[in-house]
């Protein structure tokens, strides 16, 4: 369990703001934020490295906000590995044995199996400076693991990895997070990361936590526009509702049922349907509008519609773009169903 | 594969074209012939002026032997507290910030900066007995005029930011999270300075050494109003010459700048084998 009140940290140019969080024992938990937010700032606060100016860090039970990192039993994997470039694999993993009084016959069996079970067993001699960059992931994560740390943090270890590679070790992660039940804080800026391993994840802004929750609720139900933003919802426009009407800008849609004091209306592209003007095919509550511009990613196209003043995002298939015979410039019918529109 | 071969060859060739077209290449080639000639013209007119049988001679000579030991064992005495003095500082300049650091640099710099004949004169100042230090130095039996003390003391004020800079920045090249990790593994500060850090930075500590041993060796400035006696080589090279003239000092210069460049070769040496490691 890791659990941190009011965890305050200065740096030039940027600081950490009252930070809350509690990381359930077991947890594997994920700190989301866009570059700059403070992530790792908060890992390196936990482990122990950076000087703090305020709070408490508690790692399972033990207040540990006075002690060193070696005395906090706080294991780390940086996205770069951070392996020591003038030993060997077989050095790097038991690097920390001694100080754990692990190099015992029963601690080094259990640092082989851990061997093993990463698959490092051919490659203990080598230098790490031969290894890919799946290797080295499983040697810095071997080398964590062997001085059974009470906690795991993880600095965006997927993130500096080709692909093929990523889902291997993000495999080999929820692994033996189910094997071991070890308490995982990991930061990220990857929602696959997020959605595949994590129970639960904070959103970071500029040294604020701006949501914790599950996963999903931080996906589906944003409580910030911040939030919706960094979550994909490409459309967060100012609104007023009243009697069960959204205004957005000069535009009223009918939103039954819904009242009350809301600044903002999140609205993932996805959910923005277009029709070519004049087609049958749109529900009721459809609205005119014009494509304004088209950018082609490929197997779908980006584009932006203006209707009654306000700029809708919205994705198509190429193919289904190409089908409607839709170009810049060309009138067209929007449609948004109220259930996706999630206000803020 | 030939192919491709063939065509980096081709591509090789063609910049090797360009590049030999191009008038910027040419201007920077001509400096450089200057800057070389500038160099070594009067330095191998120097050494090549000696008879064989002038240098067997000056090898002989045990002054001039005395000499040159002096000059090696005071350079290497001024490394030697460079580097139990200045990594410490070294490596706090390259991990942290505080308040007043660039002023520190700059202090530390100081040495390079200010006419050499002044560290000896400002040396001194200290050293008399109408300062406290100096009285505290003589108290202890510390002598600085005219002795090898006072010697390896200017040594050290020329040669120490030499010494800091190199060693600085190859902390600074350490990544800071390789002593996280080490931390975090459950090695102690001390520990991971000797498993982690003292690995990683050793050559650049040679290196530093070996630039500081090198200013030390070629001090004259300093030296000569510190300590003219002992003699070290810069200053019986400045004494022949005053003396007997230039015939005279050019066989002790010869060995000098043999000395020196032994100690430059192994600079190269333990550079270049830096590059390789890397």
């Amino acid at each position: 369990m890791i659990r941190i009140d009011q965890l305050s940290v200065r740096l030039p140019g940027f600081s950490l703001k009252s930070v809350d969080l509690c990381v359930e024992q077991g947890e594997f938990f994920c700190l989301l934020g866009p570059t700059g937010a403070g992530k790792t700032l908060i890992l390196e606060s936990v482990a122990g490295v950076v000087t703090i100016a305020g709070g408490r860090i508690v790692v399972s039970g033990r207040d540990v906000t006075g002690l060193p990192p070696e005395r906090r039993g706080v294991g780390i994997v940086y996205q770069d590995c951070a392996l020591f470039p003038h030993l060997s694999v077989a050095k790097n993993i038991d690097f920390g044995l001694r100080y754990y009084r692990r190099s015992t016959p029963a601690g080094r069996a259990r640092c082989r199996d851990l061997i093993d079970r990463l698959g490092l067993a051919s490659l203990l001699d080598r230098s790490v400076t031969t290894l890919s960059g799946g290797e080295k992931q499983r040697v810095a994560l071997a080398r964590a693991l062997a001085t059974v740390p009470t906690v795991l943090l993880l600095d965006e270890p997927l993130s500096s990895l080709d692909p093929c590679f990523r889902e291997e070790i993000r495999d080999l992660f929820r692994s033996l997070h189910r094997e071991t039940g070890l308490t995982v804080l990991m930061v990220t800026h990857d929602f696959t990361d997020a959605h595949s391993l994590a129970q639960r994840a904070a959103i970071l802004n500029d040294g604020h936590v701006e949501q914790v929750g599950t996963v999903d609720e931080v996906f589906r139900r944003p409580l910030t526009a911040f939030v919706a933003d960094f979550v994909g919802m490409k459309n967060v426009l100012p609104v007023r509702v009243e009697n069960g009407i959204l205004f957005i800008g000069d535009l009223a849609l009918a939103m039954p049922g819904k009242n009350g004091h809301f600044r903002h209306a999140a609205i993932r592209p996805e959910h923005i349907h277009l029709q070519p003007a004049g087609s049958d095919a749109m529900p009721n509550g459809s609205f005119p509008g014009r494509i304004t511009t088209i950018s082609n990613q490929g197997f779908f196209a980006e584009l932006t519609v203006e209707a009654a003043g306000v700029i809708f995002k919205t994705v198509m298939l190429t193919s289904s773009l190409l089908a409607m015979d839709l170009r810049q410039g060309k009138a067209v019918n929007l449609h948004i169903d109220p259930a996706d529109i999630h206000l803020i | 594969m030939s192919s491709t071969a063939g065509n980096s060859a081709v591509i090789a060739a063609g910049q090797r074209r360009y590049q030999h077209r191009d008038p910027l290449f040419w201007l920077a080639a001509a400096c450089s012939a200057v800057i070389v000639a500038f160099i070594l013209v009067p330095l191998v007119e120097m050494m090549t002026q000696p008879t064989v049988a002038a240098l067997k001679e000056t090898l002989m000579d045990r002054d001039v032997i005395r000499s040159i030991r002096l000059s090696m064992v005071t350079a290497g005495a001024a490394a030697v507290i460079s580097l139990v003095f200045g990594t410490p500082l070294a490596y706090l300049l390259a991990r942290h910030r505080f308040p007043g650091k660039k002023i520190l640099e700059s202090i530390i710099d100081l040495p390079i900066m200010i006419p050499h004949p002044v560290v000896g004169i400002a040396l001194l100042s200290i050293a008399g007995r109408n300062h406290p230090i100096g009285r505290l130095m003589q108290a202890v039996g510390i002598e600085i005029m005219g002795t090898v003390t006072g010697l390896i003391a200017v040594l050290t004020f020329v040669g120490l930011p030499f010494y800091i800079n190199t060693v600085k920045a190859g902390f600074a090249e350490i990544s800071p999270r390789l002593e996280h990790v080490s931390r975090s593994l459950g090695a102690s500060a001390g520990a991971t300075f000797f498993r982690v850090t003292l690995p990683l930075a050793w050559r650049h500590m040679v290196v530093g050494g070996i630039m500081c041993m090198a200013r030390a060796v070629s001090e004259f400035g300093a030296v000569v109003i510190v300590a003219y006696h002992p003699m070290v080589a810069p200053v019986m090279i400045y004494e022949r010459f005053t003396a007997y003239g230039l015939q005279y000092s050019q066989p002790v210069a010869v060995w000098l700048i043999l000395v020196c460049l032994v100690l430059f070769l192994l600079l190269r040496v333990f550079s270049l084998d830096r590059k390789a490691a890397a």
